[in-house]
């Protein structure tokens, strides 16, 4: 089963390839990972997708815990919660065409980002199913490149992902540290 | 590096403060104010500024190895018999990855153990300098943690960190990689009493609820199992291991990196369990109806194939590392917990409830053990006029009164060992059993020696094995580690040899050693003692000659048996209950049957 999963690391250089090397080293899969800098610039913020059965989800998200740089892992799977993904694609806009596109991209509530003779780029966001529906529906038109940003995920409801009390306290003072990896 | 602490009150003591040292001395500092005793290395460029301030103290005694993977054997050797971390420092490029073994090897075994290497300097990373590497990278997968120290201001507190890590919850192996500058360059040196990292703190203390249910479950058994493993050792808990053991009254059986966690002498002891187990551990594991696991982690040599792995039992697993658990086998009662702190809970549980074992189950369980027991499955041919190795570990348990620190390398000696020597006493065992690194025994016994210089340490070895370490005899000559090597040479790598019997129509594929040395005289270049034994009638004597020279190293090469395989052994993929007896047994008893 497809699996959301949120960490929560530490912003220091390496950390992504721990992470990246834990799945490669144990043999589990990523679908898509995304990770940025949080608020807090010492902490980054990750969105794994995976997939496996509960004991292998149970091991990934144990195994995510143990890693040093790791300070929260959350299944987003296992709650209520929201996933979006960025599309950027460069479709063909000739003739007909030119027209046709930029109907799909009103009907998905996309936007044209940047134009030229010859082609449209659209930027759209959505779960996967509506990225790879848009996709689909574009095809006809002559598909230039796909740039997709992996999902991003966050829990509904009024609670948050966040670094205990007594954890924010003893976090060393830090100079913005570089990216995550 | 932070002002200051979580406390609030400042890093730096006002006296200290505008004292400068450089990198290096830093790191010496740091040492002494952590305890280090002994630092296993080797130096080189990167490591030079290092290597300088090490010369200008006393405190901290550096053994110079010959090879990097025997200086990180050997720190493994002395956390592994003290329980204290052991340390290694070694350059860059080739310094690291030499010791990359061994980092592994104290991986796979939960061992403390704290690398410093050093690094080509900040500016030339990346560079394809010269003895550069990525130690960082290299290591990551067989390291629990690992720090690449940028600013000297960093340096003390990622070494305090690297401690901390490295010996606390599951322990393990943590690098930390110096880079050339950052060891010259200056900063005001506080090494701090503590620290606190918000994204690790292990649970040490089990969950009373899930306690109770498990004294619940253990009360209630009719025919339980204790089956551990080496998170006794680790966390100092032998001895509530047998007091819990011994107040319920149970079968135990230890995994080989559990051996002296529970007295090997104790009637209550069954052996060692899994591949190359007892008869008794293994058929007791299969019919066992609540087992209790502490500190082990159901590894593949242990449980077999895990589709027949204990049938009919209901399971309790006690781990500090919560990834142990229900990895390979589910727990129906999951604990995480340090096995100390667990183990002290349910025996004072156990006291406070008013309900006992069921006796009359217990007593039937016990007699249906003893008929295993009965079969002495370890029994060998006394009467062969060629060294038995199993004859000569017998003979050293004998003459070392059982109370040697005995350290061995990967093999069918390894096994003879481990089913031979009966350990009473937890960290005596030293071995390397989830890696399997052969040329691990002779390190590994330099570093305990160091930690027990009065104490007799023996390393039971092979001919193969030896060889792929032999280079620390000079080591040993240096630091006068009187050891007691003793060799099983049977002319093959043993462990293949067998396989190759076993499963590949004797098709003895490059496991034969043909062009040894002669090891007497090996030993003797090295100015050590060898002596060559290739009489039965003469293990004992020449042990005991061995054992009189306290103060030298002897080298005791024991011309063996080229046939004699290790039995009972269970093949990859069957169960506990289908397990190959020698040939003198197998007749007698048919496992699969005795089940139906």
């Amino acid at each position: 089963m497809r699996h959301i999963i949120s960490v929560l690391l530490e912003n220091e250089a390496g950390a992504l390839s721990r992470v990246a090397g834990l799945f490669s080293a144990r043999g589990y899969n990523i679908e898509s990972l995304s990770v940025a800098p949080t608020e807090d610039p010492t902490l980054s913020r990750m969105t794994l997708v995976t997939a496996g059965s509960d004991e292998i989800i149970e091991q990934i998200t144990k195994q995510l815990n143990k890693l040093i740089d790791v300070v929260k892992v959350q299944d987003l799977t296992e709650g209520s919660h929201i996933e979006r993904e960025m599309l950027l694609i460069k479709v063909n806009a000739v003739g007909a065409m030119r027209e046709e596109v930029k109907r799909l991209v009103d009907i998905f509530r996309g936007r044209v980002i940047d134009v030229t003779d010859r082609a449209y780029t659209i930027e759209l966001t959505g779960n996967g199913e509506k990225l790879d529906a848009f996709i689909e529906a574009v095809r006809g038109a002559g598909i230039v490149e796909v740039v997709r940003s992996g999902v991003l995920g966050i829990a509904r409801g009024d609670k948050g992902l966040r670094v205990d009390d007594k954890q924010a306290q003893a976090a060393a003072p830090r100079a913005a540290a570089s990216a995550a990896g | 590096m932070p002002l200051t602490e979580p406390s609030g009150r400042p890093c730096v003591p006002a006296f200290e403060a505008t004292v400068e040292l450089t990198g290096a001395e830093i790191f010496v500092r740091c040492l002494q104010d952590e305890g280090v005793e002994y630092i296993f290395g080797y130096p080189g460029g990167a490591a030079l500024h290092i290597y300088d301030a090490l010369y200008k103290q006393n405190k901290i005694k550096h053994v110079l190895v010959r090879h990097e993977q025997g200086a990180a054997h050997a720190a493994d050797g002395y956390a592994r018999a003290t329980g204290r971390p052991g340390c290694v420092l070694v350059t860059s490029g080739p310094g690291v990855t030499n010791t990359v073994t061994g980092i592994a090897t104290a991986f796979m075994d939960s061992s403390p153990l704290v690398v410093f290497s050093g690094q080509v300097s900040t500016k030339y990373i990346g560079q394809d300098a010269f003895q550069e590497c990525d130690a960082i990278g290299i290591t990551r997968p067989c390291v629990k943690h690992n720090f690449l120290v940028k600013d000297v201001r960093d340096l003390a507190m990622t070494i305090k960190k690297a401690f901390y890590i490295a010996t606390t919850g599951r322990p393990g192996p943590v690098l930390v990689d110096i880079p050339k500058d950052v060891t010259a360059n200056r900063a005001v040196y506080h090494y701090p009493e503590s620290v606190y990292l918000r994204s690790y703190n292990p649970t040490l203390k089990g969950h009373p609820g899930q306690i109770k249910k498990a004294v619940e479950l253990i009360l209630s058994a009719k025919r339980p199992m204790v089956y551990t493993g080496g998170g006794i050792i680790m966390s100092d808990a032998a001895e509530e291991l047998t007091e819990f053991v011994r107040l319920l009254g149970f079968p135990c059986t230890n995994t080989l990196m559990g051996l002296g966690g529970f007295p090997g002498t104790d009637p209550l002891f069954v052996g060692m369990l899994g591949m190359h187990g007892t008869y008794e551990a293994n058929m007791a594991m299969h019919q066992c109806d609540v087992l209790i696991a502490i500190g082990a982690r159901f590894d593949d040599r242990v449980t077999g194939d895990v589709d027949k792995f204990c049938p009919h039992a209901r399971i309790i697993h006690i781990d500090v590392d919560p990834t142990s658990i229900s990895k390979n086998v589910a727990a129906e009662i999951p604990i995480v917990g340090s096995a100390k702190l667990v183990l002290q809970d349910m025996i004072r549980l156990i006291k406070a409830s008013k309900k006992r074992p069921d006796a009359a189950a217990l007593a039937a369980w016990w007699r249906q053990i003893e008929q295993w027991r009965a079969l002495k499955c370890l029994e060998y041919d006394r009467t062969s006029e060629l060294i038995k190795p199993q004859f000569v570990i017998e003979k050293l348990y004998e003459v070392t009164g059982g109370d040697a620190f005995v350290t061995s390398d990967v093999g069918q000696h390894q096994m003879w060992a481990a089913q031979f020597y009966k350990f009473d006493k937890p960290r005596r065992w030293i071995n390397s059993g989830g890696l399997g690194t052969m040329g691990f025994g002779l390190p590994a016994a330099i570093g305990v020696q160091l930690a027990y210089p009065k104490q007799t340490v023996c390393c039971i070895t092979g001919e193969a094995s030896v060889q792929m370490c032999i280079q620390e005899l000079s080591t040993c000559k240096q630091y006068d580690v009187p050891i007691k090597i003793i060799n099983l040479n049977n002319r093959y790598m043993g462990m293949v040899r067998q396989w190759q019997e076993f499963f590949y129509d004797r098709r003895y594929s490059h496991s034969y050693m043909d062009a040894l040395p002669d090891f007497r005289k090996l030993a003797e270049a090295y100015g050590h003692v060898g002596i060559t034994v290739d009489k039965p009638g003469d293990v004992e004597g020449a042990l005991r000659e061995a054992l009189r020279m306290k103060d030298r190293l002897v080298f005791l090469d024991f011309i063996t048996d080229q046939t004699e395989n290790v039995y009972p052994m269970i093949e990859s993929g069957k169960g506990h209950n289908e397990m190959q007896l020698a040939p003198r047994l197998a007749t007698l008893v048919s496992t699969d049957r005795e089940l139906a």
